[in-house]
């Protein structure tokens, strides 16, 4: 019963807390990605980072409350991040058209 | 139809004229716009005729048409609506108004039709008749104010037509700015007048006006009336305020016939009337309107012996004979007056129109001195004028001698007349008859002294007759100057004829208060004697001014040199404009330079400099908080997270 054993102790060490943390690392991780890196590509990414972050505590506290609830909003959160991705690509595209680079500064040039 | 559909076609039809020309005031279509304006009018004449049968076939006590179009101004106890009434005295005053607007809005057809502005000028007209129409029939001080200032405006309007002179838009600005230092006054005396008796409607007034009469100089009926009696100084053309009339010829001729002679002018003197118990309670007031009236009658008869301009002649004529109105109603002659405005309305608009023939005829030229011997170039024109001046001047039967004659007899006669009101009336009369015949001759009669370039010498070219559109309401108000008169035939005259009643005065009786004070004992022969001699008067003055000015050329130009100062004095109007100019006008306008300069650059314009430098500035702070990098503004976002979980978690 060593994979009983294994199992067990895993499931009786590894609580709601340690999913928090992992998320607000990844969240940590993604919004200094947005605030520093000035690759389009690169921040869409670091984007993409902070909306995983949020599903998992989403999906943990699913879990620990016993509610599908917030798998539901998992969902939905996926959904419009693919819409979301789908205009800055186009958006990046066309900056890159234009410059040659991908570069968020040039993004000022929208500045009315 | 019943009054109140008759009433809103009365007020509207000049008002719908005035639209209708308004929104194409561009067109150069005289004859469009002159027949839709005319008809407007002739439409409101009708309504007219029709609300003065109605009340024919009422009792006398009985005759009073009201409607109530809807509620106006309502605050607390300040209840106003947008009423009017016809009774004796506004249906009177809607049938002149109207009738001799009809008449001069055909006159003016020929008038104007080479003028570039005429659809805009017929469009000022219809509105000035709607204007006037309000003053007249409005129920309420105020709406009669609503009427005072919008004959006001188009007065400016129309004074200042031909703006691209700067003389004349300087004349409307003169006008206006007068016009408006007897208006305060006269919102005064509507304050005063609510404040003391909680209303503004004029039946109220004159049932809740003081059947004593005050005797001090701060009651309230005394003040308001005083006060009233300012701004018709302004709006009448009295001492202090008439300066701005004879400017005022500046307008086209048929605008100097209609508001500057006939209608608007006697605003002052048709308040007075249907205010006329309010009036009585104020002694003192009416003893200052009959003093005032009686000194504008002779000082502007003076000024009128030495004019040149035929329009200024007249224009002080205009002034000296509202003069005459205002005695009348200052010694409590309320239905003279009315009689007078009446017959002196049919006489000055057929001399201003007279005029405007004359005018026309001449190519613009208005000096009198340029003139002479018209008579046989325009003898419609002439013969008309003629019966016009035969009733300014007061000869019977024509119109003036009627009202003028009564003017003079109650001025004597009256509790409240004095005979030096009635002297000073006299002297006006004669000086009238003079300065008229003098016009009448420099124009008419004598010599020739027309410019070359206005005949030829196989006198083929000179001035020619105006055409009937111009003719016919001269003929018109002819005949109304010689038989207008009959409507208010003394008693005296009335017994020789066979008991001819005085219809206008049994028709104004219900509305007009009797003076309380006992009738000054007079005797028939006493006012056969007086009128004899007022009347004999003036036909000696006035064949004294056709001895000099038609037969002896010459005379004139000695008795101004034997006269001197006292001729230039004369001649340059008292230099009351100059006075105005030193007293008031000069130091006003250097104390408004000195407070732009000192008080407005130094003080205001830097406090102001002071507060858009401050915004400037944190406007510039703030812009750079916003420089369209995204990512700082993520950074925002995140502080601001950083700074609301702070709070959270440790506050």
């Amino acid at each position: 019963m060593p994979n009983n054993l294994l199992d067990s102790a895993i499931l009786t060490e590894i609580t709601v807390n340690h999913y928090l943390i992992l998320s607000a690392a990844l969240f940590s991780i993604g919004m200094l990605g947005v605030l520093l890196r000035r690759n389009i590509i690169v921040l869409f990414m670091s984007i993409e980072l902070m909306l995983n972050a949020v599903n998992i505590s989403f999906v943990a506290f699913s879990h620990y409350l016993g509610k599908v609830d917030g798998q539901v909003m998992v969902f939905f959160v996926m959904t419009i991040a693919a819409a979301e991705a789908a205009v800055g690509l186009a958006l990046a595209v066309s900056i890159f058209k234009r410059f040659k680079e991908v570069n968020i500064r040039f993004f000022e040039h929208l500045k009315g | 139809m019943n009054h109140e559909v008759l009433i809103a076609i009365l007020l509207l039809s000049p008002l719908i004229g005035f639209l209708l020309n308004g929104v194409r005031f561009r067109s150069n279509n005289y004859l469009l716009a002159g027949s839709l304006a005319t008809g407007a009018v002739t439409i409101s004449f009708a309504c007219a005729v029709a609300l003065f049968i109605e009340l024919l076939s009422l009792p006398p006590e009985q005759r009073r048409l009201a409607v109530s179009f809807f509620e106006w101004i309502a605050v607390d106890k300040f209840k106003v609506n947008a009423g009017f009434v016809v009774d004796q005295i506004s249906s009177l005053m809607a049938l002149i108004v109207t009738g001799i607007g009809a008449l001069i809005h055909l006159f003016s057809i020929g008038y104007m039709h080479h003028d570039k502005g005429v659809t805009k000028y017929f469009a000022y007209l219809n509105f000035f008749l709607f204007n006037m129409l309000i003053l007249i029939l409005g129920d309420s001080l105020l709406t009669l104010f609503v009427g005072w200032e919008g004959v006001g405006l188009c007065s400016y309007l129309l004074i200042g037509f031909w703006f691209n002179d700067s003389a004349k838009a300087a004349a409307g600005m003169k006008a206006f700015i007068t016009n408006r230092i007897g208006d305060a006054a006269f919102l005064i005396g509507i304050f005063i007048l609510f404040i003391s008796f909680g209303t503004v409607n004029l039946q109220e007034l004159n049932t809740l006006a003081p059947t004593i009469a005050e005797t001090g100089w701060l009651g309230a009926a005394t003040l308001g009336t005083l006060m009233l009696f300012v701004g018709a100084t302004g709006k009448s053309a009295q001492i202090p305020l008439y300066v701005w009339l004879p400017d005022a010829m500046a307008g086209p001729t048929p605008v100097s016939a209609l508001i500057h002679a006939a209608t608007m002018v006697t605003a002052g003197v048709y308040m007075i009337v249907r205010l006329n118990p309010l009036f009585v309670a104020a002694p003192n007031t009416m003893m200052i309107v009959a003093i005032i009236g009686a000194t504008t009658a002779v000082l502007a008869a003076t000024i009128g012996l030495t004019q040149t301009d035929i329009k200024k002649v007249l224009a002080y004529s205009t002034v000296s004979q509202l003069g005459y109105m205002f005695l009348a109603v200052g010694v409590g002659a309320f239905g003279a007056g009315l009689f007078h405005l009446m017959t002196h309305a049919f006489f000055k608009a057929l001399m201003f129109l007279g005029a405007g023939s004359v005018i026309h005829a001449m190519h613009e030229e208005q000096d009198i001195r340029k003139m002479g011997g018209l008579r046989k170039y325009l003898p419609i024109t002439h013969f008309t004028f003629v019966l016009g001046w035969l009733a300014i001047i007061g000869m019977p039967p024509f119109a003036g001698f009627f009202s003028k004659d009564e003017i003079l007899w109650r001025a004597y006669s009256s509790p409240r007349g004095h005979i030096l009101l009635w002297a000073a009336g006299v002297l006006g009369a004669a000086l009238t008859a003079f300065y008229m015949t003098r016009l009448l001759a420099l124009t008419f009669w004598g010599q020739s002294r027309i410019e070359k370039s206005l005949l030829s010498l196989d006198k083929k070219t000179h001035p020619r007759e105006s055409p009937l559109v111009m003719t016919v309401p001269l003929m018109i108000l002819g005949l109304l100057s010689v038989v207008g008169g009959w409507l208010g035939v003394p008693h005296i005259i009335g017994e020789v004829f066979g008991h001819i009643p005085n219809f206008l005065e049994r028709w104004l009786s219900p509305l007009i208060k009797k003076l309380p004070e006992n009738a000054v004992a007079v005797s028939t022969a006493e006012e056969w004697a007086l009128m004899g001699l007022s009347t004999t008067l003036a036909a000696v003055s006035a064949f004294a001014a056709y001895i000099i000015y038609a037969k002896k050329t010459g005379v004139a130009e000695k008795m101004a040199k034997s006269l001197g100062p006292i001729y230039k004095a004369v001649d340059n109007k008292y230099f009351v404009d100059e006075a105005i100019f030193a007293g008031i006008i000069n130091p006003l306008v250097q104390v408004s330079r000195n407070l732009w300069y000192y008080v407005d650059v130094n003080v205001v314009d830097k406090a102001t400099y002071k507060i858009t430098d401050l915004v400037r500035g944190g406007g510039f702070v703030a812009r750079s908080l916003q420089n369209g990098n995204m990512q700082q503004y993520a950074m925002y976002v995140v502080l601001g997270i950083v700074v609301a979980l702070s709070y959270m978690l440790v506050g």
